[in-house]
Parts: C-alpha cells; structure tokens; sequence
C-alpha cells in the first residue's frame, strides 16, 4: 500500500488513472462518464490539460468540479459549470451535433473488438438461449444498462475507454453490445459516414491497447512499468496480441500522484460530512 | 389551470391505477415525497417511466406499486445496484415487472417528442448496439431527403408527470434551476401534471431565459419541503450522498425494505 506523500511509489490504480488521464490533451472536449473516465478526465484538467472542456451528461457544459462527483448530476457539476443545460439538449445538440472531440467511457465488459456491455451478463448471447439457459430476459447478472453510453460511441468523434484488466472484464465476445465498439466482426462502423471513428485507445491497469488499423482487434501497444506480457495473456479471455514496437508506459510523476492524490482526499471527506439515515 | 393542493389530494385526484406516470429530475430534483405518496396511497399496477431509476423507483417497485418499468439507466448512482428492481426482475417480488430499455438519448428525444406532440422521435442513435434485439420500440426510419437509416421509438406521452422544483409564485408559475434534465419535457408531454415545490413565493425574480412552467401549463402544485431528499434542490440542500450509500444496506434484504417502508412511508403524516 503507498502512502499518501510517497510518490516514489504507486498504485496499479494511481498507474491507470493517471494514464488515462494523459490521454486528454489541453484543446480537447470531452464527454465523461462517470467513475474511472470522470477522475482520469479531472487529473487530466489539474496537471497537463487545464483547458480540457469537460461535459457530463446531465447537462453541465465546461464543468471544474473541485471534488469529484459520486453521481452524473451532483450539484457541484452544475455549480462549477459554464452553463447548464437540458437533458435533450445534451444529447441532440452537443453530442449528435457533432460538438464532442472524445467520449470517455468505463465498463463492465469489453471484448476484442472493443464492444461495450453494461446490460447483462448472461451465459449466452440473447438471440439464442431458451429453457433456463441465461439470456437478456434471465441474466446471471442485470446490470444497470446503457445511459448514455450508446450514442456516446458513435455520435462523439473518438472514443477512450478506461477500465480494470481481468479476464471476466476482457472476454473474446461481449454477452450483449450494449454499446458498439468496432461490431461483433470489427467492420461494424464501416460504411457509416455520419458516425465517430470509435475507440481509439483502452487504458487498463496493465497496459495501453489500441486498436489494429486494420482488423480493429485490440492490440497491446505499451506495458506499464512492472507488468509482463504473461500478466495480460493471463488478464484477457482472447488470444492477446502484443504491437511489435511495444513500449513501456511512464511512471506517474509526482504532479500527477499529488494531484490524484488530493482529489482523492477532497472527494472522500466531502462525501462522508453527511448525516446518517 | 393550476390549482393549489396539499400532494396527498394532488395524488388522489391525478394518479389512478394502471395509469403510466414519469416521476423525473436527472439526479437533482427527484420528486421523492410525492413518489412516497403515491406508495401510502397503495397505488397499484403503474407503468413507470424514468430514465434513472433511481432509489426512488427501487423504492416504488419495492412497495408493490408497479408492474412495467421503461428506463435508460438503473443503478444506484456511484454505489452499485437497485437491489428492489433487481429482486422484481429476478424473483418477481413484490409482483413481476416487465421492463423496457432504451439509452438516455433515446429517452430524452422520445419525452422530447411528446412535448413537442410528435409520435416519435428521431434521432442517430442505437447503431451497432443489441438493445433494438431485445426493445421492440426501438425501429428505423429512413431520411427522406439524405437516405440515412436513423433511429425511430415511439413519443413518451405519460397519463401524469411529476417533477419537483424550487418555486412557484402565488400564481402558480414554476421556476426550476441547475440541472433541469427533462423536467419542461415531462410536463409537457404529460396528460396531466403535479408540480412539487420547496416553497411559494411573492416573486420568483427570474432572468429572460430562466426555465420557466407557466401556471396554464400545470395541473396542481403542492408545497413539499424537502420533497427532494436524499436527492437535492439546487439553492436549498445537497445530495444525501451518504443516504445512497446506506440505501444498499437497507434495499439488499426484503426485511429491512419492508421496515424502511413502515418507518419512513408509511409512518409518516402526510405532506
């Protein structure tokens, strides 16, 4: 475990949180979900990219909250922001109006075409499955669904994802595309001209992805620090493989662990100051 | 016309049976005290409509109010599960629910439409996602100027819509601040609306483009102090974040539901 002030040492967590905040550059707007996105999007706009216009779904426009949200709608968004607005706004205007540079989303699985399922996780796929067998309409797990996810995808002009490596996350075929990454045959955004690029790059606590110009599969471009090639073969549900330029992520600086650290700390004692039930 | 009512008569005049009610406000605003007056009111078989469902949904499924759910997102925000949702959907209890999904930008074109008395919404959505596999609303349309294939759902036009807001003047016009989320689309498409509010005013000192219902556009306001929390009022109180967090305790087992609901609901006077 580190510790606060030891920024010679580090996290996995620190590591994904701070990379997928490099991610962001300076002149960027970026549409941000909620958790992992939302904190990486925030130490983005603390360190290297003071200027990111950040926009949550709820309607704040180039928001600086000073602590970090626990929901999509917490006041402080509203209060540290430009301006707010309307739900159907947010998403006729802004995201479909073609308005967002990157959407930055988490999940709770992804698959090697970067597909996105934050609906069930099932046995099966839901076209197939009946008698008991686990489908949509009798998930093993429900989970809570696509909000804003979907349209996010293909109506921003990229797409970053940021999530924790493991081999129940990074499964072959996602149980359900909640929201598209590349398709079930990585040709799924092909000959569609009013639509985003999609992913352009997955940020775990192991390592960089990106997708193969070519095939769309998911590839590893860079190790972080410490981490092996078996570590992600053993973290991923498909046969992984590795760029042949592969390159070794950088260290957090101690800027960065500061401020990730700090927000952290305003965050947590600015939601437990509250009454129990 | 708006008329002035205490909620427990808005409720029993506006809200029957079977009838398909949206309670909104994205995050902030949730009309939590006019949600737990339609519970004490025994309301049964309601089709409810709500992009987040929110504990306010976890706690009317819970209660045994309602048998469908149309929704976008369904968790407890930043916490984990609606662990009464989950156990209707899973075990049917309280009683079985169907469930209708959609993603919130179809949600918020479709209460859009309603408003805008439409009988669908339009808009570039659902490519490449598997929810039309499992949503029968959820169609294409194809421009008829550019060819485009385009996502079509049917317009939200609830029986009732209720929201919460800061304010009404003593004519009964509404003023809403912060993050307004579909709060002017829901009255709007609604049949009829209940309009909860912190408190009545002389003046609601509004500036030219503040979010604004006139009185002629609302079927009854109530005062509701508070009629928010553990949701917020921007200008009034915050989040109960914590509240959330405990709400996964108390939701997680039917017993400790059932006691919330007699201590909290039930046990209460009315508004």
């Amino acid at each position: 475990m580190t510790t606060h002030n030891d920024t010679t040492q580090y996290s996995s967590a620190e590591m994904m949180t701070i990379t997928a905040a490099r991610a962001l550059t300076n002149n960027m707007t970026c549409f941000v979900g909620i958790g992992l996105p939302s904190e990486a999007a925030n130490v983005a706009r603390l360190t290297h990219a003071p200027d990111v216009t950040l926009i949550y779904e709820s309607g704040t426009l180039q928001t600086k909250p000073d602590v970090l949200p626990l929901s999509i709608g917490d006041g402080e968004l509203c209060e540290s922001a430009l301006t707010t607005v309307s739900v159907p706004e947010m998403f006729r205007y802004w995201l479909q109006g073609g308005h967002i540079d990157v959407g930055f989303l988490g999940t709770a699985q992804i698959d090697r075409f970067a597909n996105l399922n934050t609906t069930v996780i099932a046995a099966n796929h839901p076209e197939g499955g009946k008698n008991g067998a686990h489908s949509y309409a009798n998930p093993r797990v429900r989970l809570p669904g696509g909000g804003g996810a979907p349209e996010i995808s293909t109506n921003a002009k990229e797409v970053f994802i940021t999530v924790k490596h493991s081999k129940r996350t990074f499964v072959k075929d996602v149980d359900f595309i909640t929201t598209i990454g590349f398709g079930r045959d990585g040709k799924g955004r092909d000959n569609l001209p009013n639509i985003g690029r999609g992913p352009g790059v997955v940020i775990t606590d192991l390592c960089i992805l990106k997708p193969d110009p070519a095939t769309k599969e998911l590839i590893v471009t860079s190790l972080h620090p410490g981490t092996t090639k078996e570590d992600i073969i053993e973290a991923t549900g498909w046969e992984i493989k590795f760029a042949d330029a592969l390159e070794t992520t950088p260290v957090p600086s101690e800027k960065e662990l500061h401020v990730l650290r700090e927000l952290k700390a305003r965050t947590e004692k600015a939601h437990s100051a509250q009454e129990a039930i | 016309m708006t008329k002035f009512m205490t909620l427990k008569d808005a409720v029993a005049t506006y809200v029957k049976d079977g009838d398909s009610i949206a309670l909104e406000g994205f995050t902030h605003l949730i009309p939590f005290a006019a949600g737990h007056e339609i519970i004490r009111q025994k309301r049964r078989n309601l089709s409810l409509i709500r992009m987040t469902p929110d504990l306010i949904y976890d706690q009317l499924v819970g209660a045994g109010c309602v048998r469908k759910l149309t929704f976008s997102w369904g968790g407890n925000p930043g916490v984990g599960s609606l662990h009464r949702v989950r156990d209707a959907i899973e075990n049917d209890y309280p009683c079985a629910l169907e469930t209708v999904e959609h993603s919130h930008a179809a949600m918020a074109n479709a209460y859009e439409a309603g408003a805008a008395g439409l009988p669908l919404a339009v808009f570039r959505g659902y490519i490449g996602s598997e929810l039309p596999l499992v949503n029968k609303e959820i169609a294409s349309i194809t421009c008829p100027f550019t060819g485009e294939q385009l996502a079509a759902i049917p317009a939200i036009k609830p029986d009732v819509g209720i929201i919460h807001a800061q304010k009404a003047d003593r004519a009964g016009n509404v003023l809403i601040e912060g993050i307004i989320g579909v709060q002017k689309e829901v009255v709007l498409s609604a049949k009829c609306s209940i309009v909860t509010v912190e408190e009545i005013v002389d003046d609601l000192e509004v500036t030219p483009n503040a979010c604004v219902l006139p009185a002629w556009a609302i079927d009854a306001i109530a005062v509701a102090p508070e009629g928010a929390k553990p949701s917020y009022a921007l200008g009034y109180y915050d989040r109960d974040n914590n509240y959330y967090k405990q709400w996964d305790n108390i939701s997680r087992d039917r017993d400790s539901f059932n006691q919330w609901l007699e201590s909290h609901v039930f046990g209460q006077g009315d508004v």
